[in-house]
């Protein structure tokens, strides 16, 4: 923090900070880890892309992208994104009730309804998906 | 329940030495006792060097904050048996300059809570009221959350960004912010806006959260600048589609 040294206080001691904050306590871990999250969000939007992008292609390119989704290593990356991702998304919801004020009739929603309505949404959202990709 | 406990206090005395060491005191363990009254115990009976502050004892006036077991506590309200056997270790607020022993350096927090204008802005050309201004428990509900602060810093304390940013406000600074934007007598939100809307301010918030877990008051510090990101945003958005409605 910026301040001014007067002749009264000549030697205050700044502590340091550790370049390991985050590890030394549980809810600053989660909290980096929910950062580290948007690395792996970004990635499956790319993966996305990609598979569209192919498909779009024709069968060739399909079995292409399919061959390289099945390498190891790809198959490692998507494993550990999806991880990510869950979290990710259930830490978000979890504290969307802090940002989110909704009002109804003039009396605040009780938060709990907020988070609800966000896992209704993704449920909803996912069998939606499950049901175009396995119809 | 044994009858003594064990403090480790954190002493910095500058004249004498370059970094904080630790001092121990063993002092009765008593039911009744807040660590500030083991504190105050320490002072009269067994050391009256020991430097610290504090002053209504009930958690009103937030001046004794400090880091208790790791965790930014208001002393005054933290039971000594809630830690037996102990020992208990006290140090400053973290993120703050250290003066003297458990004495931290505030001016930064006094210089940035006056930008955000934390009292109620009237209009300068507007008629002064006739009579009071009168406000529905709805509108009182609004802002009475954030009224509750105190000042204690123990925000701060938690906060990581605090630490890490120097420019950035501060959980405490935003809340009290948004507790004059969210008042209905209070005209002074778009002047806030310069300042709150800014990477020193809300958006310089990762929503670590601790802020909200640290208050001892219960204002939540966290939602309320979540919830000012969402009013920036959207007046951004208005400004971009709406030039002309944006004042």
């Amino acid at each position: 923090m910026s301040v001014r040294y007067t002749e009264f206080h000549p030697r205050w001691y700044r502590p340091p900070m550790s370049v390991f904050w985050w590890a030394h306590r549980r809810s600053y871990l989660i909290f980096v880890l929910r950062e580290l999250s948007s690395i792996f969000t970004a990635w499956s939007v790319v993966f996305l892309l990609l598979l569209v992008h192919a498909v779009s292609q024709g069968g060739k390119q399909y079995r292409q992208f399919l061959d390289l989704s099945s390498n190891p290593w790809m198959l490692a990356l998507n494993v550990i994104t999806i991880a990510f991702l869950v979290f990710h998304a259930i830490t978000w919801f979890n504290l969307a009730p802090q940002a989110m004020v909704v009002r109804l009739r003039g009396n605040r929603v009780p938060r709990s309804w907020v988070s609800y309505a966000h896992y209704a949404a993704w449920a909803l959202l996912s069998a939606l998906v499950a049901w175009l990709i396995l119809r | 329940m044994p009858d003594r406990i064990i403090l480790q206090v954190s002493r910095y005395r500058p004249e004498r030495e370059l970094e904080p060491t630790t001092q121990e005191y063993e002092i009765p363990l008593r039911e009744e006792w807040a660590v500030l009254d083991g504190l105050n115990h320490v002072k009269d009976k067994l050391d009256g060097t020991l430097s610290y502050r504090w002053s209504c004892r009930m958690g009103i006036c937030g001046s004794c904050g400090m880091t208790v077991n790791g965790e930014p506590r208001l002393t005054c309200a933290t039971f000594l048996t809630d830690y037996s056997p102990g020992p208990i270790r006290i140090e400053p607020l973290q993120n703050f300059p250290v003066i003297r022993d458990l004495v931290v350096e505030i001016g930064d927090f006094m210089r940035k809570l006056p930008q955000v204008k934390p009292w109620l802005v009237r209009g300068e050309d507007a008629a002064a009221p006739q009579g009071e201004l009168l406000q529905t428990p709805s509108e009182l509900d609004d802002y009475k959350q954030y009224s509750m602060c105190i000042n204690c810093m123990l925000c701060y304390s938690a906060c990581p960004i605090v630490g890490l940013e120097e420019d950035f406000l501060g959980p405490a600074a935003i809340a009290l912010a948004q507790r004059y934007n969210l008042d209905s007598r209070d005209e002074g939100a778009h002047e806030r806006m310069n300042v709150l809307s800014t990477a020193a301010g809300v958006w310089g918030c990762t929503f670590v959260g601790e802020c909200t877990e640290a208050c001892p008051k219960g204002v939540d510090p966290a939602g309320a600048i979540q919830r000012y990101k969402l009013t920036a945003a959207a007046e951004s958005l208005r400004s971009f589609l709406l030039p002309w409605r944006s004042a």
